[in-house]
């Protein structure tokens, strides 16, 4: 890739190393799992660097049976023997011993999808005639429904937010996207009514604290919300606290209790941005988000300088993802949204979670290697 | 395309940067709102890494540290050397980050959070070189050996004991009874234990601060309130003359000395001028005063002696209780004073009226204090681990609340109720002693809160006490709180 972009692969590796420093300081068995799937996740990578090396843009021509793949990927976890339900939601798969969030994947397809379909139908779309909406609508309004049926609302939110960004760059009608997040939210109000497990992220994100003791559905007694429902998140804002303008230094943060039991569960995944907070301190996680800053900026560059409709809307779906999905975690965890699980691209443990993301450094350098050689040949 | 993807490009950017300026909330505005939080089980650990200040009153210290290796890391647990001495306002700081008392309210210093810009560095040159964090040493005004004494005295009856310094508002004894251990409330079950202590009375746990938690009826004590409001509203002279027929009449009907034990035996006075009326605590003077000058007279008087509002002291706000009348638990400013209270019954220290024995020291001290209401305070100093100062407490008052003179005639008055009135069991050979006994009626008969306030020397006032004992059989404040007043006065003094 000698035309590739020079700085997506050392920041792409600068925050994996990050994530693997802090799993290591927080648990080492769990980093050497997460070093093995760094391994794989770069064997992936390279691989499909080889493989696509002539040219990626032949993914169009298999655009449906990314779209199918996308379904089947997401659809997976629902299915019965296979499927299992960790922490609420129903979205990981379990086979032979190894377990996998296909849903990662599924991501990938449904941006390659969508890149293929909205540069074929771009110019019907923006004229508004109806029925090339309908695959599209087909296939989203299908995994939408998936993902509210695993209680995926992470994901959700993010598909949908890739959704609209790609469909907006496709037709340049700012009423699409409008209509689009009215949508969303009629949707969210229905989930909210509807599904308890969406109304108590809400109230968890309202007042994460009461005065008053509220009934705690885990427990079955009534304590105050700090110590039940919200317990996880307010216990993040303790950590992000302790650490800071400059942190308690790496290894010396406080992460269990003088019992020995972990504060904050799910600290190496959802929540390991607390975790960073609390021994980099300020400093370190403005910095953290500072690289996702100059890698989301080259990933748009690339989309800039992209040939043709496919790869621009390719780059701009793999590199949107990238910063929504930092923005729903993050801003989850800092309650600027309500929280929903999700993971920290390369930085959060987790194997599906990162052969995903090397996918997608795969995708932009590829389609940077291309940009620039076509730029190189034009001059 | 290119336009559209610059303007998501932009989103993206902004999306982050909220996300930066979110982090700078949660890292520096919000930080010590979090760390106060009671749930943050993180601060739970971390405090323990912290070898949190002492607690001293002169040489004695009240409050330490023990040491113990977990996990390879040194952690500092709190540990009382003197089982219970001033329990309640020194509190207690446990491993389950309970906390009360000074321990709560001083917990910044304590652990070292809350000091200046020097230190604030220190700490963190410490926490980097891995040295210990030492919070800072607060040193107390309490007499040690005047509060076990006042304690002793106390035993397992209910009450409490105030001294103080009339003139700084140093506060020298807080002597609240039952009291307890504060190791005890570490060990299991040790809360729900302490909680059951209820001494004799079988009243509110030890676990109260009755010296600024104990709502009593103040009873006659209250009389010096309204001796000050009559004399300094030029209403009435030390000599002005009464009639007491044996009773009052109000709203048509007789209020009957009899029912006042505090006055010695006798029913009927006949005349009498009102220092007499003081030194025999008699009830149908003061009721006559009372709708005399009125309700509202009365009542302003009080707030000037500090009624209404929460005595300033270091311990946690919530555990001190601000004194008037009240209804039900509710504080009761009655904003039409004249129909909502009865002016006969207020004036002789009953209708809704409940005081805490800290306000009634204060009232004590403010006469002996020349009509100045002294601040009370119980922190002296606060030093950093090197032994630096970081605060000393400079005496200050609350404002005057009667004049010199009216201050001058109350002393002379209250004179009189150690010398032959109602007070005579708190003399003291050499010294003379001012003071005012009470004895409320309760909810049962021939159940009484017996009082008694002093200050000593009258003509050179050192030492201001108040002394209340719950429940009292038949005990009237002369015969039972006088003595204990009298010995906490002789200690004070050195004789």
């Amino acid at each position: 890739m000698p035309h590739a972009d020079p700085y997506l692969l050392p920041i792409a590796a600068l925050l994996t190393a990050i994530g693997l420093i802090e799993i290591y300081r927080l648990g080492p068995k769990d980093a050497l799992k997460q070093g093995t799937w760094v391994v794989v996740g770069v064997a992936v990578f390279a691989a499909t660097l080889v493989g696509l090396r002539r040219d990626y843009r032949v993914l169009e021509n298999y655009k449906y049976l990314f779209g199918l793949g996308a379904i089947g990927l997401l659809f997976m976890p629902l299915l019965p023997g296979i499927g299992q339900t960790v922490n609420g939601a129903r979205l990981w798969v379990h086979a032979g011993g190894l377990q996998f969030q296909p849903g990662e994947l599924g991501k990938i397809a449904l941006i390659v999808f969508l890149a293929a379909y909205l540069r074929e139908k771009r110019e019907v779309l923006a004229a508004g005639r109806l029925k090339d909406w309908g695959p599209l609508l087909v296939i989203w309004g299908g995994a939408m429904l998936v993902l509210f049926a695993t209680d995926d609302l992470g994901s959700g939110l993010l598909f949908y937010g890739i959704f609209l960004g790609m469909l907006y760059v496709a037709t340049a009608r700012i009423a699409f996207v409008a209509a689009g997040i009215g949508l969303f939210l009629a949707g969210a109000v229905a989930v909210y009514q509807g599904t308890p497990h969406v109304r108590e992220r809400v109230i968890n994100w309202l007042a994460p604290w009461t005065t008053h003791k509220v009934f705690c559905p885990l427990s079955g007694q009534m304590t105050f919300r700090q110590d039940c429902q919200s317990y996880q998140q307010v216990q993040s804002f303790y950590s992000i606290a302790h650490g800071g303008m400059g942190g308690t230094g790496l290894g010396k943060g406080t992460f269990v209790n003088a019992a020995g039991g972990q504060i904050i569960p799910y600290l190496n995944t959802d929540f390991i941005y607390s975790a960073i907070a609390q021994e980099l301190g300020l400093i370190g996680a403005a910095g953290l988000i500072l690289l996702y800053m100059v890698f989301v900026l080259r990933g748009f560059r690339v989309a800039l300088f992209a040939g043709d409709g496919f790869s621009k809307l390719l780059a701009v779906g793999l590199t949107f993802g990238v910063a929504f999905q930092v923005f729903i975690i993050v801003g989850g965890i800092l309650r600027v949204i309500p929280l929903t699980g999700i993971t920290l691209p390369l930085v959060s443990y987790g194997g599906s979670s990162i052969l995903a993301n090397f996918l997608v450094l795969a995708g932009l350098m590829l389609v940077s290697n291309r940009a620039n050689a076509e730029l190189e040949g034009a001059r | 395309m290119n336009r559209q993807v610059n303007r998501l490009a932009v989103l993206a950017i902004v999306l982050l940067v909220v996300l930066v300026g979110a982090t700078t909330y949660w890292q520096t505005w919000a930080v010590a709102g979090l760390q106060d939080k009671q749930d943050n089980a993180i601060q739970r650990v971390v405090q323990f890494t912290v070898k949190r200040g002492l607690i001293e009153a002169g040489n004695t210290i009240l409050a330490t540290n023990v040491k113990r290796k977990l996990r390879g890391e040194t952690l500092y647990f709190r540990k009382y050397p003197q089982h219970g001495l001033a329990a309640q306002t020194v509190g207690y700081s446990t491993a389950s980050r309970s906390q009360a008392g000074l321990e709560r309210s001083l917990n910044g210093y304590l652990t070292g959070s809350t000091t200046n810009l020097s230190d604030a560095f220190r700490h963190i040159l410490d926490r980097l070189g891995n040295a210990t964090v030492q919070g800072d040493n607060v040193e107390l005004t309490l007499r040690p050996r005047v509060q076990r004494l006042a304690q002793q005295l106390l035993g397992n009856r209910c009450g409490a004991v105030v001294a103080m310094n009339p003139h700084t508002g140093a506060v020298y004894a807080l002597a609240s009874a039952p009291t307890y251990d504060p190791n005890l409330i570490d060990q299991p079950n040790g809360y729900a234990k302490v909680l059951k202590i209820r001494g004799a009375c079988s009243g509110a746990s030890a676990l109260y601060n009755r010296t600024t938690q104990g709502l009593y009826t103040p009873g006659s004590t209250f009389k010096v309130v309204t001796a000050a409001a009559a004399l300094d509203t030029g209403a009435f002279t030390p000599t002005s003359t009464f009639y007491d027929p044996g009773y009052c009449t109000e709203y048509g009907k007789q209020i009957s000395n009899a029912g006042n034990p505090d006055q010695g035996g006798r029913e009927v006075f006949g005349h009498l001028d009102f220092s007499s009326a003081l030194e025999h605590s008699v009830n149908s003077v003061f009721c006559n005063i009372g709708k005399q000058i009125g309700a509202g007279t009365i009542l302003a008087y009080a707030k000037r002696f500090g009624f209404y509002r929460t005595p300033p002291l270091e311990t946690p706000a919530d555990e001190r209780y601000a004194s008037g009348l009240y209804n039900g638990s509710h504080l009761f400013d009655p904003k039409d004073p004249a129909s909502q209270v009865d002016p006969g019954r207020l004036a002789f220290g009953q209708e809704r009226l409940l005081v805490t024995p800290l306000q009634m020291a204060m009232v004590a001290s403010t006469i002996a204090n020349g009509g100045v209401v002294p601040r009370p305070y119980v922190v002296q100093k606060i030093t950093s681990a090197d032994g630096s100062t970081i605060q000393t407490t400079h005496p200050s008052s609350l404002g005057r609340a009667i004049k010199p003179q009216t201050a001058a005639e109350l002393n002379q008055m209250m004179q009189l109720v150690v010398q032959g009135g109602t007070g005579t069991a708190a003399q003291i050979p050499g010294i003379k002693v001012a003071g005012k006994t009470g004895t409320a009626e309760t909810n049962v008969p021939n159940v009484y809160t017996a009082w008694f306030i002093a200050f000593a020397p009258a003509d050179n006032p050192q030492v201001a006490v108040a002394v209340v004992l719950e429940k009292q059989l038949n005990g009237f404040g002369g015969a039972v709180s006088a003595p204990i007043a009298k010995q906490v006065i002789q200690a004070l003094l050195g004789r």
